[in-house]
This record gives C-alpha cells, sequence and structure tokens, in this order.
C-alpha cells in the first residue's frame, strides 16, 4: 500500500524534510521509488514565482526535442536547475540521464491574456512535449506550471535523495508545500507517470489504495477534458475528478466529496439540500469512488486537503504545530518530524469530511 | 384387422405422450377433470382375455370393457406438457413425457402459422453463464461483508442531465439549484416487466402488484412494476399505491381511455410511462390478446369488444425517433406535468445503437430510460416462427449501446434497462448483476414472476400454451375456473421471498468486488471463459 504525506508550512523546508516524514512509514518491500511535487517555492526559484517551471526526465536526445518545441512556440528560458547526481556507486536508483528544472518566459504574445489562455496555453504545451517524448522515448515531463516543481523516480527512495543530493540541505531547492510519496507501481508495470503525485493546472493529487471504480472513471474522464490522459495509475482520476469539480465546474470544494463519495440515498433524503445532491449523483455517477483511498490534495491557491473513502478503509491523520500542518497516512511519519507537537490536537479525519489547511495554517474540517 | 392409415395424427405425432398406469389408476376422474387442454379423456377400452384355471388347459374366452384414461390424438387438443395430470393423481398413475419424434410443428402449420405463448424455444443460450465475477478484492483492497455492510442498491429512472447542464448557482459557498432539471427517480434496479391485465389474469396481475406493495411498503425496496398494455384498475389509478407502478402505452393504446379518465383523480404521480415500441419475443409483431382471453372484465378495462385484440406493430402515424420524442415522449410528459420520467422500450436489434444515439442526441432532454428487450423475453401470444427465429440477444446490444455512449461521454444520460432472458436459470441477481457490469442501469424481469406464481412454462417447449385462455395454473387465463387454482396471497409471498432472496445475493456478489454501490459499467469486474465474448463484449478472458 501507498504511504502517503504532505507538509504546508510558513517557512520553507527541504525535500529531506518529506523523505524523513515519509521513510518511517515503510512496510516490507513498498519503498520502491520517490515521488514529490514542491509548491510555493523558495530557494534559487523564489525570484521567477510567476513563470512556468518545467520539470522532466530525459535523455539528451529528448531535451534536445523539448527545446526545439519551446523555440518554436516562443517561450524563452530565464533560469534552470540540472542536478548533477552523486553517482555513488550502488546506490539502488533507475536513473534517467537528465532532470531537467528550467523556468521559461511566457510567448511574447500572452502578455495581455487572461489568466485562462494561460492556463490552457501552459497544458497544451505540457501535453504537446508529453507526446513528443512518449514517441521518441526519450523521457518524461511531469509538469509545467509557475511555482511547481515535481521530481519522480524508480528506486529506494533514501538512495534516489542521495542520488540528488537531497539530503545536503543546502538551501537550493525549498518550498513551502510539499507532497510526496515513496512507492513505484508494485502492482502493475512499473512507469514514472504513474508514480504520484500527479498535477494538473494547479491541482496537485495523491492518493493510496485501489480505486475499484477506475474503469468507470477512467472510461467518463476521457471524455472530459483533453487534459484527462494518461490513466497509468488507478489513482490519476482523483485528480481529474477534483480538476473537474472544481475548476472546470467551479463548484465550491465540498462538492468533491458529494461526487466522489456520495451520500447513501436515505441520508441524502434526509437533507435539506437533496435536489442539488440527487442531481450530482445522477449526473456524475461515473465519477464515484468506491473502493479504499486515501486523498490529499493542493488547490490552486495553495490550500491543502485531505479527505478519505466513504467506509473510512484507508486512514490519514493531521499533526501540526505553530509553524507547520503535516497530513500522513500513519502517525509515525508525523512523530519523526514534529516529535513535540500537542499529540491531543492530531486529527483523524473521518469517512464524511474534507479537512482543509489555508495559507496560515488554519485547519477547517468540513462535514459532507 | 385395422387398417393402416399412415397420414392419421397418432400421439407419437405430438410433443408429449401420457404414461398412463392403469393399473395404479382409481378412477378418480381428476386427471381429465384438470386437463385444461382437453388431451386426455375417459374411454372404455375392449379387452379379450383368455384363460384357464383347471389343471388341463380348459381356455375360456372372455371380453371385458373397462374405462381407461387415453390421450387423445389431436393437433388442437394436445397434451403441453404441464404435468397438471400427474400433480392432481393421488396415485401416480399418470404423467406426460416429452416425446423426441413429435412431428406436431410439421403438421400443425396448414391451420396458418403456428401461435402459441411463453418464449423462444430455440435460442435460448446463455451468454451470461460464460460469464464469472473474476475480479475479487484480495489484498490489493479489501472486500465488504455483505452481511454487515451497507450497500446503496438504486438506479437512476428518468433523464439524466449531464453535470455541465445542471441549473446550479452558487450561493453563499452552497451550490443551489436554479433551475427545473427532468424528473429521475432513484429505484431498486429490478424492474418487474410489462405483462397485461388481459394477457395475466387480474389475480396474477394483482399477486405480483401485491408483492410490489410488500416490497415498498415493508422490506424498503423501491421495486417498480410495468402496468403492461391494457389498463390498470380504477381504484389503483386513483390510489396512493400509483407511485410504484409504471405505466404503459403501447400501439394499441388499450386501457388509455380509463387511465386518462383517472388523471384528475389521481393523489399522486405514477412511478413513470413506457412506451412500448416492440418486444424481445416478437419483435415487428404488435400486441396479441386472443378473444379467448378478451373476457368481459377484460373489455370493460380495455373498453373493447369480444374479439382477438391485435395492437399494430408499429404506432401510427409515426415514422422516425424524432417524430417519436417530440409527439409521444412530448405528450406523454406533458399529460403528467413534465414529473414523470418517460421511458421507452424496444425489442433489441442489430439497429439498438442507432436508436440509443438518436434518443441520446435528442435536444429536448426528454428520453428517460432505454429498455432493451432481448429475444429470450416472454409474451402472452406470439407467431411460433417470431418466437424461435426473430430478435436479438440482449447482453451484448446492452453492452453495445452502454460503450456507444462511452464514447461519446454520453453514459448514464438516458438509464439503459435490459430484459428478456434474465433469471432464466433461476437465478436473476447473478444475472442482474453480469448486466449491471456491462453497462445496464438494472434489470426487468416478467417470466420468473409468473414461474413463481406457479407456471410451468419453459424453453424446453413445456407448456408455453399462454395464448390459449387454458393455462393449468390460473395465471394466463381469464377462465374463473380457472383462475381460482392461483392463490394470490402464496403467489405474492413466493415473489416477495424471491426477491429477498435476489437482494441478499446481490449484495453477496457486490461484497466481494468491494463495492457497496452498484458497479454499473464494471466490467473490469468480470471475466469469461469464452474467447468470443471476451472479444465481443470487451471483458478479460479466463481459462
Amino acid at each position: 500500500m501507498c504511504r502517503i504525506g504532505s507538509i504546508k508550512s510558513k517557512k520553507p523546508i527541504p525535500p529531506s524534510m518529506a523523505l524523513r516524514l515519509m521513510l518511517p512509514q515503510q512496510e516490507g518491500h513498498d519503498n520502491s521509488g520517490f515521488a514529490m511535487v514542491m509548491q510555493d517555492l523558495y530557494g534559487i526559484f523564489s525570484a521567477h514565482k510567476d513563470k512556468p517551471l518545467l520539470s522532466m526526465a530525459c535523455t539528451q536526445k529528448g531535451s534536445r526535442l523539448v527545446e526545439d518545441y519551446m523555440d518554436a512556440h516562443n517561450f524563452s528560458p530565464v533560469m534552470e536547475l540540472i542536478p548533477v547526481p552523486n553517482k555513488k556507486p550502488n546506490l539502488d536508483i533507475k536513473a534517467m540521464p537528465y532532470y531537467i528544472f528550467r523556468v521559461y518566459d511566457y510567448p511574447e504574445d500572452m502578455t495581455f491574456q487572461s489568466e485562462k489562455q494561460k492556463e490552457d496555453l501552459l497544458l497544451d504545451t505540457r501535453l504537446a512535449i508529453r507526446k513528443i517524448l512518449s514517441e521518441s522515448g526519450q523521457g518524461y515531463v511531469y509538469s509545467f506550471w509557475p511555482d511547481v516543481l515535481t521530481l519522480k523516480e524508480i528506486g529506494d527512495p533514501r538512495d534516489i535523495a542521495t542520488y540528488f543530493r537531497l539530503w545536503e540541505d543546502d538551501g537550493t531547492l525549498t518550498a513551502k508545500s510539499i507532497v510526496a510519496q515513496c512507492r513505484q507501481n508494485t502492482n502493475y508495470d512499473i512507469v514514472r507517470y504513474a508514480a504520484h503525485p500527479f498535477f494538473l493546472q494547479g491541482y496537485t493529487l495523491c492518493a493510496n489504495g485501489e480505486n475499484t471504480f477506475y474503469t468507470k472513471n477512467k472510461e467518463f474522464q476521457k471524455s472530459l477534458h483533453r487534459g484527462y490522459i494518461g490513466f497509468e495509475s488507478d489513482s490519476q482520476c482523483f485528480l481529474n475528478t477534483l480538476h473537474y469539480v472544481h475548476h472546470e465546474l467551479k463548484w465550491p470544494l465540498p462538492y468533491y466529496k458529494h461526487v466522489i463519495t456520495p451520500l447513501p440515498f436515505e441520508e441524502m433524503e434526509e437533507r435539506e439540500d437533496k435536489d442539488v445532491l440527487t442531481a450530482i449523483r445522477e449526473s456524475l455517477a461515473h465519477l464515484e469512488i468506491n473502493g479504499p483511498n486515501t486523498i490529499i490534495g493542493v488547490l490552486p491557491d495553495g490550500d491543502m486537503i485531505t479527505c478519505c473513502d466513504s467506509k473510512k478503509l484507508r486512514p490519514v491523520v493531521v499533526g501540526k504545530d505553530e509553524n507547520m500542518v503535516v497530513i500522513s497516512s500513519e502517525v509515525c511519519g508525523i512523530n519523526e518530524i514534529l516529535p513535540d507537537r500537542d499529540e491531543t490536537k492530531d486529527i483523524y479525519p473521518n469517512e464524511r469530511e474534507i479537512v482543509v489547511i489555508d495559507g496560515d495554517l488554519e485547519v477547517k474540517r468540513w462535514k459532507q | 384387422m385395422e387398417a393402416v392409415k399412415t397420414q392419421d395424427i397418432g400421439v407419437n405425432d405430438l410433443p408429449w405422450k401420457i404414461e398412463y398406469h392403469a393399473e395404479r389408476c382409481t378412477m378418480c376422474g381428476s386427471c381429465v377433470a384438470g386437463c385444461t387442454f382437453k388431451a386426455i379423456k375417459v374411454e372404455v377400452q375392449k379387452k379379450s382375455m383368455t384363460h384357464s384355471e383347471g389343471s388341463v388347459p380348459t381356455p375360456v374366452h372372455t371380453h371385458i370393457a373397462i374405462p381407461v384414461i387415453k390421450q387423445v390424438a389431436s393437433l388442437t387438443d394436445f397434451c403441453r406438457g404441464c404435468g397438471m395430470c400427474e400433480k392432481v393423481c393421488p396415485n401416480n398413475a399418470i404423467h406426460p413425457v416429452r416425446n423426441p419424434d413429435s412431428r406436431k410443428t410439421l403438421l400443425s402449420r396448414d391451420a396458418g402459422p403456428i401461435k402459441r405463448g411463453g418464449r423462444t424455444n430455440l435460442n435460448a443460450q446463455r451468454t451470461l453463464d460464460s460469464i464469472i465475477v473474476g475480479r475479487i478484492s484480495q489484498m490489493t483492497d479489501p472486500s465488504l461483508d455483505s452481511a454487515r455492510h451497507t450497500f446503496d442498491i438504486r438506479s437512476p429512472f428518468g433523464r439524466v442531465l449531464s453535470s455541465k447542464e445542471l441549473p446550479f448557482e452558487v450561493v453563499d459557498g452552497k451550490l443551489v439549484q436554479k433551475g427545473k432539471t427532468p424528473p429521475v427517480q432513484f429505484i431498486y434496479p429490478l424492474i418487474f416487466s410489462d405483462m397485461s391485465i388481459g394477457a395475466l389474469s387480474t389475480r396474477a396481475w394483482e399477486a405480483v402488484a401485491l408483492a410490489v406493495g410488500y416490497l415498498n411498503e415493508k422490506c424498503n425496496i423501491p421495486i417498480r412494476m410495468s402496468s403492461g398494455e391494457g389498463g390498470m384498475p380504477g381504484n389503483l389509478l386513483k390510489s396512493d399505491y400509483l407511485k410504484y407502478f409504471i405505466i404503459q402505452i403501447a400501439s394499441g393504446h388499450f386501457g388509455w381511455n380509463r387511465i386518462i379518465k383517472a388523471i384528475p383523480h389521481m393523489v399522486t404521480d405514477p412511478a413513470g410511462i413506457l412506451i412500448k415500441i416492440g418486444q424481445g419475443a416478437k419483435p415487428g409483431d404488435g400486441g396479441l390478446l386472443p378473444s379467448a382471453k378478451v373476457a368481459e372484465h377484460i373489455q370493460a378495462i380495455r373498453g373493447v369488444p369480444k374479439a382477438t385484440l391485435s395492437s399494430p406493430p408499429n404506432h401510427q402515424g409515426l415514422y422516425s425517433i424524432e417524430e417519436s420524442v417530440q409527439k409521444m415522449h412530448l405528450s406523454m410528459n406533458a399529460a403528467f406535468g413534465f414529473r414523470v420520467p418517460v421511458a421507452i422500450k424496444c425489442a433489441a436489434s442489430s439497429t439498438s445503437v442507432s436508436v440509443y444515439n438518436n434518443l441520446l442526441r435528442d435536444p429536448y432532454k426528454i428520453c428517460g430510460g432505454f429498455f432493451i428487450d432481448g429475444i429470450q423475453g416472454g409474451t402472452g401470444a406470439a407467431n411460433e416462427v417470431s418466437l424461435d427465429h426473430t430478435g436479438h440477444p440482449v447482453v451484448s446490444k446492452i453492452r453495445d449501446c452502454y460503450l456507444a455512449a462511452v464514447n461519446q461521454g454520453l453514459q448514464g444520460q438516458i438509464p439503459l434497462y435490459g430484459g428478456g432472458g434474465i433469471g432464466m436459470t433461476g437465478n436473476a441477481a447473478a444475472d442482474a448483476f453480469k448486466m449491471m457490469c456491462l453497462g445496464a442501469n438494472g434489470v426487468f424481469v416478467g417470466k420468473i414472476l409468473i414461474q413463481l406464481l406457479g407456471c410451468v412454462g419453459n424453453e424446453q417447449g413445456r407448456c408455453n400454451a399462454c395464448n390459449t385462455g387454458k393455462c393449468p395454473t390460473g395465471i394466463c387465463t381469464q377462465d374463473p375456473r380457472l383462475v381460482k387454482r392461483l392463490d394470490i396471497d402464496k403467489g405474492a409471498q413466493k415473489i416477495v421471498d424471491y426477491v429477498l432472496a435476489f437482494d441478499s445475493e446481490l449484495k453477496k456478489l457486490m461484497a466481494p468486488i468491494g463495492n457497496s454501490s452498484l458497479p454499473i459499467g464494471r466490467s473490469d469486474a468480470l471475466v469469461t471463459t469464452d474467447k468470443a465474448i471476451s472479444d465481443k463484449l470487451g471483458i478479460q478472458y479466463a481459462c
């Protein structure tokens, strides 16, 4: 089972903090990879928060193909980070030749365009790059969005961190929001795109458990939005649904919970808003989830959320102190990075709520 | 000596032969009285015997005449194998035996096409039995406990809008519905199919209706029943129980005079309206109620004289789907103030996907359900050639329609209900579950209900005499003497018990795949041991 975790902090934190959150949660052989999405970046990216940052892993040829594409589409590179790896012998990592984190300036003709047009351009650009890299077999692109950095790799998370020098905490890479997970897919083919967290137009999400309505979700989502592609992991469906409900339909966040884990009909019947809830259940029946799952997500405004399935088959815990809120599958991870917190204030979200952590680290609990 | 007349009809030309044991017969006459088909008769048999009682042969020749039960050798009064004689005989002296050498279907045609009721006797293949629920929750996710967990077993009936069409506005962080949406009801995914008063005896119809009432009122199972084309009792139309009934309108409009007159007096809305275009047992044929079954009370409900009632094969004055939507659907919607879902039932056909696509694209968003009826459906009366040689299996057709909707992102907008052979082997829950995984929102059943009431017909040619008015179980007849054979309360109880078992079994199937909601379209839960079925339905092949 995937353990998932996230940290939202008032002060920038390094990725090693996320690793320290995740590693104690390892059970048996399940630490088979490392993936994280960092948002609200500091360190070397702090001066470029408003410009899109491309995160990819590729070959030299792949890098050239992407440069050609970006050139042809008038994106101009501003700065980049290409980690110099620590190639210590015997590291358990299936590394790609290059990892590129590059900040671009928008094409000039986008200057006076709306936010939506910019968002669409960034999505379409990422999809185009993904297509180029997939068809040529030369790499993977994970995100292309302002102030968002994604790293994914296969191997032992400790060794991956060594390889990328993440244990050195040199201040290069820090962020106020990190979502992480330490497993590659052990059930199906090992594909880098299958590792969560996933990112789409400002939405980050990771989820554990089995999406038993994967086929239904996937068949429905394929026709909802051009960005809903891949489906290498059944967890991608949770991100697509979050994006669809919140970004496309523009429904308030609590309705995400109503879509994925609708109330039983008998409970719905008792509610004042039964008409709305019933209509949602009718129209979005194919976005329901019905297995064991926990979800951790980040919204475009930076709010961090978590919720779980309607039977609480996959638990999650939220711990906090004055500077940091941590969400984790298991409390041992939180104990590692927040040993001095008041444990009595830990929240074990129930099956009918969404927990939302805003920019001031205020924790809100919305009952479905 | 008798001369051999080869063209005479003999009992060996008939589909069933009566095996009679004279030595066990008490001459009570129950079998003859109980045979509604007059297939057996009492006859005096001449016997000549020679016997000798002395120590040396002293032959004495005697003639005796004894009464016996004898099968009638007739192409009209022939044994249907219903077995009522056997059921009623106190001494096991008589029973019918299937005759593999029957020439009946060949010989009967000189009086025109053979008509009978029941079901297909030819295309009773069982695709669903080659499909297994093969995706079991084992370690990747937990199975549920069918006895401990709660399950949400409801399906939509009515036109579902896409999420972008919902008339919502955000007010103070909450969604508020600002406009009207088509009526949708969440019902139990098992619908009692349309068998009319007329096709069924009033007592049989009442037994089914009684079961519906009980299941709704006492068991919290929101099951719905379609009236069939033949109207409904006036008191029921004006009662609160109308909400459990889907009123059918077919091409003959039988019973609608009374229904329309009752509309101002209705205290609640019906569950829905079902427009019948065709049915799977006899696609391309209309309804048929032979005059033998048009008793006085049927004439009253339908407002007709005593005559064979033929509903035309198509709705008069209608020649396209668009027109049907614009006229029939709209007018039926309007009649009930747009508060009642209006669905349509068609015989499964190689053209079903075209019909479904067309309905999905209707701009009025007015079709509330697409009912597809497969060739294994039943009927009160039809030409045998229709029953056996026209129609389309329903399983792949439901799948085709569902996938057509998936390709357009319209799945779920017009709920799909499949029928025709569901529960043929007795386990409707397994059939329904598999149909739902393939894309049906639910199933409808008819034959199984009357079988629970006592019908003895089957796909191997037993009985299937629903058209004759001589139904030996009192279910498909209006003969007041015969209908008394049916115990209404006992019949209703059988149906209730069956549905309760169905409900438990459905949970038993949902639990191992880890779902508490219906797995509509969850084709990944199924595997098949037949490669051709795997290819056709797009489900995993397993061996």
